[in-house]
Formats: C-alpha cells, structure tokens, sequence
C-alpha cells in the first residue's frame, strides 16, 4: 500500500505560506491519500444512523437529504444550547494565533486550514452567519458565511483531518478545545448521512459483540488459548486466564487490539503474565471485550452506548472494581465521560489493590483504574521481582499518548515502570512529550490505509522526535500505551524512523518479570535473544 | 492588506463624525451625553446578555485538557498548579492565567533544520510579552481614568496614577502606560500584517479592533500632549454623569478631541459585545483548562 507516498524526503518539504486562497472560500481537495472511504450502508442502518446512502468524497453529488441545511443548522442550534462549551469557544476566539502552528497536521502539511483556529473557523463562520447579530448584519466584513453544500465538503475534509488530540487547546489562552468542536462537527455531518467507515464499523461491531473486531466469545477464547501457549513456550509456567468469572474481584478491560494484533500482543502476554504472577484474583469479559470506543469518534450518544456494557459486565459479574489496560481513548472516556454518561457504578467499589492494600483515591467516581498506576504502585512496594538486565537489547523511549497526557495527566507511572524495567531509558525533547506530546497523527479513526499521505503527514512531529533519540541515544524501542498508536507507529517509524520498534509498557516489564517457577529464559517476549542471569543465580 | 485599509477607512469616518457633529452643528449635547449613555447601556445589557446566554447553555461533561502530571498515588508528585485536583488548584490556575497569561507562556515556534531534517521547538515569549503589555497598559488606565468620576479620589488609584506618572519628571505630559500600550498595539498589528499566517485568519474584525482601541488611545494622548481640554469641566461632567444628571452648563468650553476621544470610546463600547471582545467575561466562564479533576 506505500507505493502512492512519496519519499520521506519529499514530504518532510512542506510548504508553510499559506497560498492565496482564502479562509471563507471553501476549497477541499480530496486528493489521493488525504481521505477515508465513506461508512457502509448496512453498518449505518444497525447503528441505527440517519439518512445511510451510498457516496464518495470524489463525487460531485453528495446525494444529501433534501432539507440537509435546515437538519444542519437546527442540530447546530441543539448543540449550542446543549454544550456552554460550543458556543463560547465560538464566541470568544481573538485569533491570536498561538494555536496555530501546534497541530500535527499543519506542520506535516503546511496547509493553513489545518492550523487550529481555521479549523474552528470552519464552523465559527457559519455560526455567525445564522447565529449572531453581528454576522447577519455584516455578513463577510465580520468572518461569516453562508453554509452551501462545499462548506459540507470542508467540513468532511477538514473535520476528519483532526485527531482530537487537543494539543492545540494546551496552547490557547483560554484552552479552547478544536477536539470538542471537531467532535460536534462529526455529529453535524453525522446527522446528514456523512460519516467515514472506520468508526462506524468498529461501532457496529462493538454493538453487537462487545469489541471493535467483531470476534465473537468463542474465537475470543481461542485466542486466549494460544497467549497461553505462547506464554508457557516462553517461560515454562502454565497460566491460567479466568474468562466470564463470576465473582471475581477485578474485571480486566482492555482494548480489542491487544488480543489480535502486533506489537499489541507482547503487551497481552505482559498482563496475563502479570496477573498469574501476583496470583490476582480477576476476570476477563468476552462481552466487554473491549476497552476502545470508537462511539467517542462520532457522537455522544455512540459512546454511551458502547461504554455501557462495562458497567453493565462488571454489574453481572459482580466484581469489586475494573481494571484497565493500555489503550488510550478508553482512558479518556473513562476519565471524563464516563462518570456522567454511564455512571454512577455505586455497584462497584472503590479500588484497592489486593497485593498492596493501596486504594486508588483518584477513581473514586468511576471505579475504574489503569494499570500503569496498578503496576507502579506494586514495583514502588516491592511485591515483583524483576531483571532489568533482560531488557539491555534495548535502548527505551516513551511516547505519551494524547488522551492519557492531556486527558488525564499519566505521565510519571509509566516512566517509573520503565525506568524499573530497563537499563537505557531516554525520554523525547521536552517540548514533545508530556502535555505537549505529538499525535501519532492517525487517532480518532484516521487510521486507514487509505488515508495514508495524511497519516504520515500528521506523524512527521512525533517520529521526528523519535528520530532525534535513535540517532543521539540509539533508541530502539518505542514504547506507549494506547492501542492506535501501537497500530499505526510501525508503519509510521518504518517510513520516518527505521529502526525504532514499537511495543508496551507491560511488555518491557514482561521480559523482566522473574516469575516464580520460570525456566530459564532464552528470548524476550518477541522471540528476541536474551540473557537471563537471575534465573542462573536463584539456583 | 485591505483588511487594514478598511478598518482605517472606518475608523477615519468615526473620527469625522465628531468633528462634523461639533464644528458644524455644535451638537455637544449629543456626543457628550446622549451617544456616550446609550453605549454604556448598550455595552453593559450586551455583556449580560452575552454571559446569560453562555451560562444558559449546558455542561454535560467535564472535560478539561490537563497538563501536567495527575493526582494518582501518594508518592508521585502531581502537578497542582497544571492538573488541579481540588478547589484550591483551581483558582491558583485560573489566577494565573487571567493575571499572568500563563498558557501564552508556554508558546512554541518551530522550525526545521535543513541540514539534518530536525524539527525543533523553541519557547517563544514575544505574544505573550506584547498580551500582557497590552492588557496590563489598559487596566492601569482604566484605573487612572476612574480619577474622573471620583471626589475625593482613592488613594490606590492615586498611587497607581503617580507611579504611572513618573516620566513627568522628564516630560509633563507622559504617562508610562501611554507609551507601551501604543507600543504593543502596533506590534500587535504588525505581527498580523506580517506573520503569513497570521493574515490568513485575520479578518476585517480583528483589524478594526486594534484601530479602535489604537484611535481611542491615540485620541487620549493626543489630548494630553497638543490639544489640551479643560479638566475641571470634563470631571464636572464626568461626575455627574454618574448622577444621572448631566451637567451641561460648559460644554462649549471643552475641545474638540474629547468629543473625538468619547466619541471614539463610545463606538467601542457599542461594538464590544457583538465581537470578539467578549473574550473578557469569556475567559472567566469557561476556560477548559480550569476545571478541577476530581469531584
């Protein structure tokens, strides 16, 4: 599929003086590479979405719903009573410019409707247009514009050309948040029938089996069958991994991924591995089987769809409290949805680790816990035995994932973990990591093949910075904690970085786990020759 | 550029509309009671209403962009200040900003390095220098101006006039806030006619703005510097504005450039509320960096 992209050396050229083209003139090209096929009919109709029709971005005719204008600006209307949020970042914006060159994408791409505050313009000049005085009267003089079937167009292009990292908001006097504007622009389209496949099929699968891939309970449990076989071949020790276990104490979530793809399944093993050696009492779910939800991509009412069925597993299970893996968006909604959405679990207790005794005072609301604050408190209380010497293949950095940086502020328990885990441990320039960390550049549903100029593109910042600690401190290993990332970052280091792998947290913690009754270890969790000295000097 | 051009088109049509109005049709009354009046109702009803709608609105979720680390386990030190976690974070953070301008602090630029295709990022302070100059020039002023309204007037507001004041040493007539403001408003300016980037998402609103505020200014110094205005008449008038009860027994004897200056004050007051000045209760309603964490 790389055959269309040009050259890493090529598309680094970005041209930043915008052209002459205007910001009121709508102009979206949808060039090969920059757009993301449209959402199938069926997959519309389970979700139960409006007006499904068949359509692609290259066609002239968008077959919209014949009042699609009126639908539009009553939903924008809805929407500003709704959210204080939408209308006063919409009222408040002094184009200042210090957003604007903090997106991804604008410095993959130079092109200045990318830079947040014209992205937010978009829509701010149709809400002058019908929603202010000022804007009625003055028309173009004060930046509004009548909504015409090219400002939809723009609207497609540019609103899914936004991760909703919300990087962008860091910078903003008033933190006004492009991510929530771009949330309730994919609602507007949404209502008229316009919407990209990658989200609305992962939704529809979530619905109707409880994660994003669509795998039903059985092939579920096939899967973990063979972790364990994987991890019995690894270390000699035969786990066992509760499925549907009423009663447990803790229900595991994580996202779908981790189960099905690469590098997401070293991180599996890591957890199962984890979680036999503390002799946890807990419990996968094959209907909660995902923690990812593609609902927050498109609309509200999706996300509490799809995350209700944690709840709602965790409620007929009847454990104590949830855990959470690696994934990135989950931890978002969790953190700042879920609670309002779904909640209050006042089933549920609040967290406390079994091994530790720790309570977990900051999820006191949502009952929900991620394991890089599980896991660092028990390294910070001694209850694992670890070797960082097995992890000396490989040099580490960490990326922060835009939801668990910005979206709740994870930054020191992974790093603790890692620098717990491993011997050579770099962290990225600082003005690219933590709060100011770069998107991955193919989050919030973006990451399709076909969309792949844009992707690497969007990546250029953060593989930019990957590059710079491979070539100064001969980084390897990239590792973070969100699913998408690990999805995307092979193809995106492979292109800009080569050399640099991608893996998890709890993946380096697995190849320095020393697990009670382990054989000697041969090779890491990959397959990858190491040396075991732990092993040695315990006999 | 014709973004500038029109707004100072528009602003040369406010400052002519004064001078007719006084020198053709001595219409003081008008431009020194009934217009300022109207604008300071139209401005207070407008902010009102503007915050009653924003307050009407919903929130349904809290969703605040945090920076900084989080308050999870005991010993990991979060960020207070970044990622408030209770009240008192809050307000430290929203003090900050409001009086520090503590997010424009944290700007970046970037640029990358030809030679070895690096990109860097270099904290950049001038937007948030020129922010604060600008802002901090205009509250000390409104607070030398509130010298008008008051007898006997407050001893804070004094002192602040009298630091203010300090180049009278050297020059009678300059006031510290007089020079900088104009200085950070073209450079404000500038920095939106000379930035590509910049010009791109200015519109003819954003010029207009600074060619206001810029003439309001301009119009007050010039007051100060060549045109003098009697003062006693301007505080009687002033004063008793705020009675309700306007004194307009000697009017004829002010000149010309208070008209200009009101004038021009007056427009602003009238367009505040329908742009995007309204930042300024804006600001305070809803900013999403300042949110508590945790309930």
């Amino acid at each position: 599929m790389g055959e269309e992209v040009a050259s890493p050396e090529e598309l680094i050229e970005v041209e930043y003086k915008p052209k002459k083209q205007d910001l009121m003139v709508p102009s979206p090209e949808f060039r090969h590479g920059t757009w993301s096929y449209t959402a199938s009919v069926k997959r519309m109709e389970h979700l139960g979405l409006p007006h499904p029709h068949e359509w692609q971005p290259t066609d002239a005719d968008w077959k919209l719903p014949q009042n699609w204008k009126e639908i539009v600006l009553k939903g924008m209307e809805e929407r500003l009573n709704k959210y204080r949020s939408l209308r006063v970042f919409l009222d408040i914006c002094v184009r200042c410019g210090a957003c604007a060159d903090k997106c991804h994408y604008y410095i993959g791409s130079g092109d200045p409707k990318n830079m947040p505050v014209a992205r937010t313009e978009l829509m701010r000049s149709v809400y002058r247009r019908y929603f202010t005085t000022a804007g009625k009267i003055f028309g173009s003089a004060v930046g509004a514009r009548d909504l015409t079937e090219d400002v939809i167009k723009e609207w497609f292009y540019y609103y899914y050309q936004c991760t909703e990292c919300r990087r962008c908001s860091v910078f903003c006097p008033y933190g006004i948040d492009t991510c929530e504007i771009t949330m309730l622009g994919r609602e507007l389209l949404n209502l008229i029938g316009i919407n990209i496949n990658w989200i609305v099929e992962p939704a529809s699968n979530c619905l109707r089996t409880g994660n994003h891939l669509g795998i039903p309970p059985h092939a579920l449990v096939d899967t973990v069958e063979f972790a364990v076989d994987e991890v019995e071949d690894l270390t000699g020790i035969k786990i066992e991994v509760p499925l549907n276990k009423k009663g447990a104490e803790i229900l595991f979530v994580t996202p779908s991924a981790d189960y099905f793809a690469q590098p997401h399944w070293f991180t599996f093993m890591g957890y199962l591995m984890l979680f036999h050696e503390l002799g946890l009492d807990y419990t996968m779910s094959t209907y909660a089987s995902e923690g990812g939800n593609f609902g927050l991509f498109h609309s509200y009412e999706t996300i509490k769809r799809l995350n209700a069925k944690i709840y709602a597993e965790a409620r007929r299970l009847g454990v104590k409290w949830i855990l959470g893996g690696e994934c990135g968006h989950m931890w978002r909604v969790i953190h700042q949805y879920m609670d309002t959405l779904n909640g209050p679990a006042d089933f549920l207790e609040v967290p406390k680790s079994p091994i530790t005794g720790t309570v977990f005072e900051n999820a006191k609301a949502t009952k929900m816990t991620h394991i890089a604050e599980f896991t660092s408190d028990l390294i910070y209380n001694n209850k694992l035995k670890l070797d960082p010497s097995r992890n000396d293949h490989w040099r580490v950095t960490y990326h922060d994932s835009c939801n668990t940086a910005r979206g709740m502020g994870i930054f020191e328990e992974p790093r603790y973990i890692l620098n717990k885990v491993c011997n050579y441990y770099f962290d990225m320039p600082e003005n690219t990591i933590k709060e100011k960390t770069f998107c991955c550049g193919s989050g919030s549903g973006l990451g399709t093949d076909e969309n792949l100029e844009m992707r690497l593109r969007g990546g250029l910042p953060r593989a930019n910075a990957v590059k710079y600690v491979h070539e100064e401190n001969g980084v390897n290993m990239m590792t973070c904690m969100c699913a998408i990332d690990k999805a995307n970052f092979p193809t995106l280091l492979n292109y800009w970085s080569p050399g640099v792998e991608t893996g998890g947290v709890h993946e380096m913690l697995a190849n320095a786990l020393v697990m009670k009754g382990e054989k000697e270890r041969e090779s890491d969790v990959r397959g990858n020759p190491m040396n075991s000295k732990a092993v040695e000097e315990q006999e | 550029m014709m973004g500038v051009i029109n707004s100072l088109f528009i602003l040369a049509i406010l400052i002519i509309v004064p001078v007719i109005g006084i020198e053709v049709y001595d219409w003081q009354s008008t431009f020194a009671v009934y217009i300022p009046y109207a604008a300071a109702g139209i401005f207070l009803l407008g902010m009102l209403y503007r915050m009653y709608k924003w307050g009407r609105s919903f929130v349904p979720f809290q969703v605040p962009t945090t920076c900084g680390q989080q308050k999870s386990l005991p010993w990991i030190k979060n960020n207070e200040l970044e990622n408030p976690s209770g009240t008192r974070g809050v307000i430290g953070r929203m003090f900050l900003e409001i009086f520090l301008f503590r997010s424009l602090f944290r700007n970046q630029r970037f640029e990358l390095e030809e030679d070895r295709k690096r990109l860097r990022f270099d904290g950049t302070y001038m937007l948030w220098l020129a922010g604060m100059v600008f802002h901090w020039s205009l509250l000390i002023i409104i607070i030398r101006h509130t010298r008008l309204f008051m007898e006997p007037t407050i001893n804070v507001v004094n002192l602040i006039r009298d630091v203010d004041a300090l180049p009278h040493v050297l020059f009678s007539v300059l006031y510290i806030t007089d020079v900088v403001i104009v200085v950070a408003l073209t450079f404000l300016l500038l920095r939106r006619i000379l930035s590509p980037q910049m010009k791109y998402i200015s519109l003819l609103s954003d010029y207009f703005a600074v060619a206001l505020i810029t003439g309001v200014a301009m119009s007050g110094i010039l007051m100060r510097w060549f045109w003098r205005v009697d003062l006693v008449y301007v505080k009687e008038l002033a004063m008793s504005f705020l009675r309700f009860d306007p004194d307009t027994a000697n009017l004829d004897a002010i000149g010309l450039a208070f008209y200009v200056h009101i004038f021009l004050l007056s427009a602003l007051l009238i367009y505040f509320p329908f742009s995007k000045m309204v930042h300024m209760g804006g600001g305070i309603s809803q900013s999403n960096q300042e949110y508590g964490e945790y309930k």
